[in-house]
């Protein structure tokens, strides 16, 4: 079943035409990666997922569900996500960081029972109790990643977005970060969106591939089948070749 | 010597009316935006839910830590003013209206307005580079992906408060900056304590002490508006913060004056 449709989706800031009319399907419960190179349009495209951007054209739906409207707190309260910077808090502590959702609207906890969740989302993300009670500045870069994680996995949400998981990351701590993402997208049975530049992170995390590149899906399919798919784009991406098709 | 092509005179005074048009229009949009970020965030005020921890931390964060700024500058300026009129009021025999006048002038005008400026550039810069780095962070499109409405969370909280504090400020203020000319007058100008007292108390009527309440009200919401405003607006990494910022304190200080004058006109006609 479709969790995510996007239809002949446009989106431009200025003269810059950042989305040139995506066509793309997530089924439930796979785990979707978007390549491209910088500037390709892959956050913006999630941003307009989560209703955050307006499209200027074409239609997107969760579930069925428009991303805006009079359902807006129901629809975003399947959505975790995991910020590129991290995107915490700095004037909360990392439990509250993780917590933030468990402890404001309808179905907000106590502050200790939110506490004891965080602690417990922590722990499932490598990082001991002793961190919940620092601000996030304290943190590593590879620490506020897994808050980061930690946050986004809170409230068990249907729908995880992934935004350029590894980014400022050493091989090591990147590592880590994809097979925990990879862990933890099979043990909630959630759908997973993660864009990337990183062929590492997409060969641990995807089960398929959508390759964009100016403003369109160029490619789309399983992970296993990016090596033969005979596609220009995907090719020179994977390769690292500044090819005719002018990747960045 | 050639010093390049010249322009023709009809075209740069086209160039110069575009410029001024350009800007007139910028002016008015600039007007427009604010005017329609101040009214959404009001408007979410009395619509739950309502941050009321937030909404402390704001009232120490704006309030309390301001009150050393403001006490300081209002007893230096109550100083001043008590120096200025009597040395003024010796031209024409008039030194005995210093405790008067410093009332007036600090409760009426000067308490509020510098208050009003101090606490511009203290908290509407702050709140400007605060909301403005959590635009460039991605701490604001996270709050939205938390279910939490970034202008209910951040705006709202800190335009209650500059609502609330800015009043009680601004009476510390007043009470200071009569203090600072109670002071003058009595070890240096050589005032009678108990007489400077009397009159300072017999001549001050309820309707400045109103005024000056309602001046710094509209001074606060003037200051937090200004410095979520630009913050919310902030782009462009760390050079946006830094522009948000300025924008924030001038924008602010500028518009306290001008409230100032008309709050005045209307308060006290002539």
């Amino acid at each position: 079943m479709t969790a995510i449709k996007i239809s002949d989706v446009h989106k431009h800031f200025g003269s810059n035409r950042v989305l040139r009319g995506i066509n793309l399907e997530v089924v439930n419960g796979e785990s979707m990666v978007i390549i491209g190179g910088s500037g390709t349009g892959k956050s913006v495209l999630l941003k307009c997922i989560l209703g955050l951007v307006k499209p200027d054209r074409g239609t997107i739906t969760v579930d069925g569900a428009p991303p805006s409207g009079e359902h807006r707190d129901r629809f975003l309260a399947k959505f975790g996500m995991l910020f590129q910077g991290g995107a915490l808090f700095d004037s909360l502590l990392v439990w509250q960081n993780v917590a933030f959702r468990l402890l404001r609207g309808k179905n907000r906890r106590k502050s200790e029972e939110a506490k004891e969740i965080a602690v417990e989302k922590l722990r499932r993300v490598g990082l001991g109790a002793d961190v919940a009670d620092r601000y996030p500045a304290e943190l590593s870069g590879g620490m506020q990643k897994r808050v980061g994680l930690a946050r986004a996995i809170a409230a068990d949400p249907e729908i995880i977005f992934f935004d350029e998981p590894t980014t400022g990351l050493d091989p090591i701590m990147a590592g880590v970060i994809n097979e925990l993402i990879r862990e933890i997208v099979v043990e909630l049975g959630a759908t997973a969106v993660t864009i990337t530049h990183d062929m590492t992170s997409v060969r641990a995390i995807a089960d398929r591939v959508a390759m964009i590149h100016d403003g369109v899906i160029r490619w789309s399919g399983p992970a296993d089948a990016m090596e033969s798919s005979g596609n220009r784009f995907l090719d020179e991406f994977m390769s690292g070749r500044a090819g005719t098709s002018g990747a960045e | 010597m050639r010093t390049g092509p010249r322009m023709h005179p009809i075209r740069s005074i086209q160039g110069l009316f575009a410029a001024v048009g350009r800007s007139t229009l910028a002016f008015f949009r600039a007007i427009g935006s604010v005017t329609v970020f101040a009214a959404i965030a009001l408007s979410h005020v009395f619509r739950p839910p309502i941050y009321m921890r937030e909404l402390g931390q704001q009232i120490i964060v704006i309030g309390f830590f301001s009150l050393p700024v403001v006490g300081l500058t209002a007893l230096f300026t109550g100083g001043a003013l008590a120096l200025q009129i009597y040395a003024g009021g010796a031209r024409f025999n008039a030194e005995s209206v210093v405790p008067t006048i410093v009332a007036i002038g600090m409760v009426r005008e000067l308490g509020p307005v510098i208050g009003g400026l101090m606490v511009a550039g203290r908290v509407a810069a702050s709140i400007a580079a605060e909301i403005g780095t959590m635009r460039v962070t991605e701490q604001i499109d996270a709050l939205e992906t938390l279910s939490t409405n970034p202008l209910k969370y951040l705006v709202v909280p800190r335009v209650v408060a500059g609502l609330i504090t800015m009043p009680f400020l601004t009476l510390v203020g007043d009470t200071i900056g009569i203090m600072g000319g109670f002071l003058v007058g009595t070890q240096r100008l050589g005032f009678n304590a108990s007489a400077y007292i009397r009159n300072t108390w017999d001549f001050l009527e309820a309707g400045d002490i109103t005024s000056s309440l309602i001046k710094a009200a509209v001074f606060g919401l003037i200051i937090t508006i200004m410095g979520c405003y630009h913050g919310y607006r902030s782009d462009h990494g760390a050079r946006g913060v830094g522009r948000a910022t300025t924008n924030a304190v001038v924008a602010a200080s500028v518009l306290i004056f001008a409230a100032n004058y008309l709050l005045t006109e209307s308060l006290f006609p002539a």
